[in-house]
């Protein structure tokens, strides 16, 4: 840019009538975020480090008690639970996304194979299970174990899983078909063509072309799996505690809103490693 | 010489649904020929192309490649390779790594996959990107790699999808020479497919000219050119002035009074074809098929004028435009050897 340039483009951006627009333009995102996201977000940085009061209240004394606590240091000593619980979180919303993408992917493809007018009623069939409430679903799915199973089942860890995988499927199984929907089949017809055994031509000629895909239905699938507590407390029996019924608990009967803050701050921080060691190989993807 | 034919294809049919796209077609392919599939999209060429490839199944008729029957084999079994229309090179490979594909799916030894991999790439000019990711390749690079990851399986027979659709007019032209040395230097037997007809001109030792599932013709260019046997090849190919025409004793009954064939037509009734630059100015001697006709329009086309005449709208081709002017009357010859009777 030749400096008349630079100087032209620049007195229209100081310009008063310039400066008042661009604002008016950005301050409803803005305020937005400022309002739902910046200041409760520092609410609850503070609040991780503020002291519960005897009676519940929250005390303004600077503590890195709560932590102490999470990491295991309470009254009666160190105990490993809320350890255990946060590794738990982090292995079943590993493992449920996982699940998912398993289940998802050949209904993706089953759906992504009939006759283009048929797509959207597969589409709409996946998608029904939805417009019903969550709590609903998973009272559906009590009815359903104590019908079948008896106490095989349901309470616990298998009736958790089975839960938590199908509160998610549909989350998952939409970016896979967007992703499907797109492949460029010549590509695994030449996979075919060059010797490859039916295997191969996934691996090569269909897998590759639907990364984009799988890592978004992980993405959203892992995140909403990391915070769920009304599927592990329904189907759980109360024994099956996850660092979303932890928060809720502190937030509810235990009354303790700092120690709630700073399970809901270490949520969002392994959320956010999460999201950033996606980040790499999603961009060597090139999305 | 002996005919040494190294694929033949018989009575293959193919229905899609209700419609027919290949009506009991046969051809013959000889070893080491560049043969063209030429018509227009819908015609069936790249459905026959597809079902030798083994992508697509045959409602009848049977392939035989090298005295094997083609057919039973699924595709990753068959003897031949395939460039696609858009290439479809492995966008999470290499360069090097689509190349060497076929070769490591067949455990190839890694040392032989190296050689033989280096060779094809040198061979294709493309050896200084080996380790470029196929999204960074310009059109005409990714159309070598594609060529280059069929080739280095050494196929007896190289199938081309419209290899060249996706390439601009400038490349293409180049691109077309380019294969063609190939093919003469490695002596393969290569089909392809296209609707271009300069395409198949340039490149084809023998064109079979397809439409709505037959093969209408099929013979070397310049045959298939300057002795086309039904109005669709004559039109298809080039221009083509058409003229209904009525058979009587010593010639033809037309619009444009009697004329003198060099052959007899077999038929009562039927079509004359002849090209626009086969359309001589009357140097004044007396000549057979001479008209007199008036120039309706004058079109400067570069290299030559397009001469519209009347009544009957012939068109023809003149070097120079002779102070040929619109309006102006015409004398011209329709030399008889060049007059071709049609079948339809």
């Amino acid at each position: 840019m030749t400096e008349s340039a630079r100087d032209r483009s620049g007195s229209s951006l100081r310009s008063g009538a310039g400066v008042a627009g661009a604002i008016g333009w950005i301050a409803p995102g803005v305020l937005w975020l400022l309002l739902f996201l910046g200041i409760p977000s520092v609410l609850l940085l503070a609040l991780a480090f503020a002291t519960r009061g005897s009676y519940g209240e929250i005390l303004w004394t600077p503590t890195f008690h709560n932590f102490k606590k999470l990491a295991g240091f309470g009254i009666f000593g160190w105990s490993s639970d809320y350890l255990w619980i946060t590794a738990r979180t982090l292995w079943i919303a590993l493992a449920t996304t996982l699940a998912c993408i398993m289940v998802a992917y050949p209904i993706a493809l089953f759906v992504a194979a009939r006759q283009p007018r048929w797509r959207s009623f597969w589409l709409l069939v996946l998608m029904i299970p939805f417009c019903t409430n969550l709590v609903v679903r998973t009272y559906g799915w009590q009815l359903v174990f104590s019908l079948v199973g008896k106490s095989a089942i349901y309470p616990g860890p298998l009736a958790v899983y089975i839960g938590m995988i199908s509160s998610n499927l549909s989350f998952a199984v939409l970016p896979i078909y967007t992703s499907v929907e797109r492949i460029d089949w010549s590509i695994a017809e030449a996979a075919r063509d060059l010797y490859g055994s039916r295997w191969t031509v996934f691996r090569h000629g269909i897998l590759p072309q639907t990364i984009p895909g799988l890592a978004v239905a992980a993405i959203i699938t892992f995140i909403p799996c990391l915070g769920m507590f009304v599927v592990p407390d329904l189907l759980g029996g109360g024994r099956y505690l996850l660092l979303g019924n932890l928060i809720q608990q502190q937030f509810g009967p235990s009354r303790d809103f700092p120690f709630g803050a700073a399970l809901s701050l270490t949520l969002i921080i392994a959320t956010l490693i999460a999201l950033r060691l996606y980040r790499r190989p999603a961009e060597e993807a090139g999305l | 010489m002996t005919r040494d034919e190294q694929l033949r294809i018989s009575d293959i049919s193919k229905s899609f649904g209700s419609t027919l796209v290949l009506d009991h077609v046969h051809a013959s392919v000889e070893r080491g020929e560049f043969i063209t599939l030429l018509g227009p999209s819908g015609c069936g060429k790249t459905t026959l192309l597809r079902i030798i490839a083994g992508l697509e199944r045959a409602d009848e008729g049977t392939i035989v490649l090298d005295g094997a029957d083609l057919l039973p084999l699924p595709a990753n079994r068959r003897p031949l390779n395939m460039v696609f229309q858009n290439y479809a090179l492995f966008p999470h490979l290499n360069v090097f790594d689509n190349v060497a594909f076929g070769l490591r799916i067949r455990r190839i030894a890694e040392s032989e996959v190296m050689t033989r991999v280096r060779a094809v790439l040198d061979m294709i000019q493309l050896a200084p990107l080996a380790m470029r990711r196929t999204s960074q390749l310009s059109g005409g690079q990714k159309q070598r790699v594609a060529l280059a990851r069929a080739l280095v399986n050494e196929p007896a027979l190289l199938l081309l999808d419209e290899p060249m659709s996706a390439l601009d007019a400038k490349l293409r032209a180049e691109v077309r020479v380019e294969l063609r040395q190939l093919q003469r230097r490695l002596g393969k037997t290569f089909v392809l497919v296209t609707h271009d007809q300069d395409e198949a001109m340039t490149v084809s030792d023998r064109i079979l000219v397809m439409n709505g599932g037959k093969i209408e013709q099929a013979g070397p260019p310049s045959e298939v050119y300057d002795h086309p046997s039904t109005r669709f090849v004559a039109e298809f190919l080039g221009a083509a002035n058409l003229i209904d025409a009525t058979r009587t004793e010593n010639g033809v009954e037309t619009c444009y009074g009697p004329l003198k064939l060099s052959r007899g037509p077999s038929w009562e009734r039927g079509t004359l074809a002849i090209r626009p630059e086969r359309i001589r100015v009357s140097a004044g001697e007396p000549a057979p098929n001479r008209l007199r006709l008036r120039a309706r329009d004058v079109v400067y086309r570069g290299d030559h004028f397009d001469v519209f005449l009347e009544p009957g709208n012939l068109r023809m081709w003149c070097e120079s435009s002779n102070a040929l002017r619109a309006g102006d009357e015409v004398a011209i010859e329709l030399p008889p050897e060049h007059l071709e009777v049609l079948r339809d």
